[in-house]
Formats: C-alpha cells, structure tokens, sequence
C-alpha cells in the first residue's frame, strides 16, 4: 500500500472557548477520493481550511506528502513554518469555495492565469495557452472574456475549478462548491468534478451534502460530528448499513430534507 | 463703491501668483494627506494593540481639534522647540496631517470591504502576502474609494485661505495684502471668491465624473 499523501495527526483546532476538532488523526491515500460529511459545525470545512492554511492549529501535526504543514524542521526540532514554508507547501494543494471567490477585477481568462504567472513565472502566451485548455475542459472557453459578474453561478465555480487545476496541485479540496447553486445549475458543475476525477489522479477531499454525488464520486465516507470522525467506510457501508446510531439519525435527516441518496 | 477693472488688471498678477501657491500647497498637502493616511491606516489595522491604538487617539486628537489651531501650532510654537520651518511648508504638514486622518479612514474603510473570501482566494492560488495587495486586494479597494478621496482634496482645496494665518502668500493673504495697501476691497476679494468658485466647478465635475467611473458597486 502506497503511503498517504495527507496524515493527520492528533490535531485540534479551538475559537476561543469553542473546540472544533478535538484530537483529530486521519490518512488520505495518493489519488483517494474522499467524501467528509455530518451536520453542520462538525468541523468538515475547518479541516479543509487547515489543510489549505487559511487557519491556524491549536495542535497536533499534519504531513503532506511526507512533509510538515505548519511546522518545519530547524536544528533537528520541529518549529512553526514560516512564510517561505507554507508558500512552498501549498503549492501541492489547490482549493474550490462555496462561494466561488473568482476575483471581481479581472477576466475569466485572467483569473485563471493570474497565479500561475505570479507564482510559478510561467510566461503569459503559456499560461493563457494552459487556460484556454482548462477552460475548455470545463466548457467555458468561449466566456474567456468575460468578467465574473456576468456569469451565472455554476460558471463562476467552473471557472474557480480551473483556476485551481491551473497550478496544478497534487490534492484539491471542494468546499460545498455547490451549496450556494441554484438547483438547476448543481449539475453542470458536478460534471466537471466527475470527469476531473475519471481524466486525473488527482487526490480529492469533498465537504459535500450532495449526498448522492458523494456515493458515487467517493471511494471513502467520513461522517463527522462535533469535531471528531464518528464512522467511516465505503459508500455502500455508509448509506446503506450505518453502524452508528449518530449516522444513522444524519442521513435520515438528510433523506427527509429531500435529499438522494 | 464702483467696480474698477483697471484696478482687477492691475492687482491680476499678485493675485495669479497667490493662486500658483494655493494650488501648489493643495498638491503638496494631498501628496502629504495621502501618504500619512496610508501610514495611519495600516498602523490602526495591522500594528500591535497598543500602537494601533495610540495611533487611534492621535486620528482622533488631530480630527478633535481646528485646522487652524494645529497651523499656530507648527509654526509658531514648534521654534520654540527648535523646530522652525518655512510657511510654505509649516501649511503642507499641516493640511496633510489633517486631512491625512481622513484619508485614513477613506483607506481602511475601502480595504475592509474587500471581502474575506478574496484574501482566502489569494492564499489559495498561493500569491505572496505582497502579490495579495497589488493584484487583488488594492486594485479592488481603491476606485470605491477615489470619490471620496476627491471630495476631501476639494473640502482641502476650499480650506488653504487658512494658510494666510501662518503668512503663506497664497491667494487670500495676496488678496488681503493688495487691499491693505490700497484700501479697495471689492475687487480682490471679489477675485478670490471667483477664482475658488471656478476651481471648485471644474472639481465637482471632475467628481461627477470619478463617480460615475468608479463608485458604481460592483457584483461579487
């Protein structure tokens, strides 16, 4: 068995008063596809952010691709990362948000683009070339153009989608990349995540309430609830055998809420 | 009293070259304004607690406090410190500390409405703490916050004749000067109401104009 990507190890993560993750440890497989799931508050996004480094831990230590997140070694200790570090790592993680967060100032084209130029010194026609292949893959090539406020939401996140790919990271994360959708347009965006995961090898973690897309997008469940990993398994185990009485109660209310499963 | 345009000629050219010194200490102050501002800005958001907060009481002292009176203040008082500096330059500090605090306020209020999400973007795409501000977060803050940088420059603009207390010849002072020696008042006060009358109508429609331009809110 390769060794993972991503090992998370005893990590804990408070607001104040308030612990979100409570001694958390976790692997993720090279190329795994992993579905985080539970009620609201559970903690599922704030691992994603700490994976992306928009938040700090309160402790525990995480390991991408055998190195340290937010600690670096220094004279055969462990210390916090500094910038160059972080910088260094998150080359390796690409992220999606719930609410697109495309950059308003600038073209399709130029969202995608911006980065790779700025932080890879890739040259202009490259990267605009490597653009127009990743905005065709989302089927958006034609709106290159465009500025975001003139796109419907379920292309702004296709076209957030391929600002991430556009510096190629090793994991990305989806962050309820459709909860903000109207209904309508949840689907064109699925379909992008199905072909990136069937065209890539990509490792992917999925915070998600599409629970019939996480059945068929994910080789592994992880139900969450307050702050620590209640049961997890293959999809067919999770939905249709839950073991734990708390996943249990979960996905009926989530089936009552009209959810498929 | 009869209006003499004789007189408005004669007098044209003292008057012209208060008015060069007026719209010279307006650019200087603003270049001033502006850059204190910035200071003042980012000390209250990112310095520590209690710098930020020092810098919070002077925003407020210097707001508290009469333009005027902070004019007295630096040129007369500071020699007595050892600080002696020349008019011209006494009024710049002076327009620019006072307006530089509200300036401050125009930058924050326009960096704090960036929203969240665009600096988690930046971090995302990996962009340096300083690729950040120069590609996403300025370029996104600062049209919002050019009309009212505009509306202070003219608000400063309109407040120079202050300048003529710590006896910088601009405009007013020249005014005063003329009509002290020649006992004639109508005409070069007159002249000096017309001259920040036109500057201000040629500024309001060059605000209209900004506002059009760059105030228009833009869809997230």
């Amino acid at each position: 068995m390769a060794a993972p990507i991503i090992r998370i190890d005893n990590i804990t993560k408070r607001y104040g008063p308030l612990t979100v993750l409570d001694g958390l440890s976790m692997e993720v497989l090279p190329g795994e596809k992993l579905a985080l799931i539970g009620p609201s508050g559970s903690g599922k996004t704030t691992i994603l952010r700490i994976l992306m480094t928009l938040e700090t831990i309160s402790g525990g230590h995480i390991e991408v691709e055998g190195d340290q997140l937010y600690h670096m070694p220094k004279n055969g200790s462990l210390v916090p990362a500094d910038d160059r570090h972080l910088q260094r790592m998150r080359e390796k993680i690409g992220m999606v948000f719930q609410h697109f967060n495309l950059f308003p100032h600038k073209c399709v084209l130029d969202n995608v683009t911006l980065a790779p130029m700025l932080t890879k010194g890739v040259a202009k026609a490259a990267a605009e070339k490597r653009a127009m292949e990743l905005l065709d893959m989302v089927g958006l090539a034609d709106k290159a153009k465009n500025m975001p406020a003139q796109l419907s939401g379920g292309q702004k996140q296709r076209v957030a989608i391929a600002r991430a790919l556009a510096l190629s990271p090793k994991i990305m994360l989806f962050d309820e990349v459709t909860s903000a959708l109207d209904p309508e347009l949840v689907e064109e965006v699925l379909n992008v995540m199905r072909k990136l995961a069937a065209e890539t090898d990509m490792t992917m973690l999925l915070v998600t309430h599409e629970m019939g897309f996480a059945h068929d997008f994910a080789d592994r469940i992880l139900f969450f609830d307050r702050g620590k990993i209640v049961e997890e398994g293959k999809p067919d185990e999770i939905f249709r055998n839950p073991r734990q009485e708390r996943t249990q109660t979960f996905l009926r209310k989530i089936i009552a809420a009209g959810h498929r499963v | 009293m009869e209006w003499d345009w004789n007189f408005v000629w004669e007098i044209m050219p003292t008057l012209l070259a208060g008015l060069k010194i007026t719209i010279l200490a307006t650019v200087l102050g603003a270049a001033v304004a502006a850059v204190v501002g910035l200071i003042f800005a980012i000390l209250r958001m990112t310095a520590p607690k209690p710098i930020a907060r020092a810098t919070g009481f002077i925003v407020e002292f210097i707001r508290g406090t009469p333009l005027l009176v902070q004019l007295y203040f630096i040129f007369f008082v500071l020699p007595d410190i050892g600080i002696r500096l020349p008019a011209l330059m006494a009024g710049v500090i002076g327009l620019g500390l006072h307006y530089g605090t509200y300036a401050a306020e125009v930058y924050r209020a326009g960096i704090e409405n960036v929203p969240r999400g665009q600096w988690e973007a930046a971090k995302a795409t990996n962009l340096t703490g300083r690729q950040t501000w120069i590609h996403v977060i300025l370029p996104q803050a600062i049209p919002p916050m050019i009309p009212a940088l505009a509306n202070y420059l003219i608000a400063m603009f309109k407040e120079t004749p202050l300048l003529s207390a710590i006896t910088v010849l601009e405009l007013m002072n020249q005014a005063k000067s003329v009509a002290n020696s020649s006992y004639r008042y109508i005409e070069p006060m007159t002249m000096v109401g017309v001259f920040f009358l036109i500057m201000s109508l040629i500024s309001v429609v060059f605000l209209r104009w900004l506002e059009e331009r760059y105030a228009r809110v833009e869809e997230r």
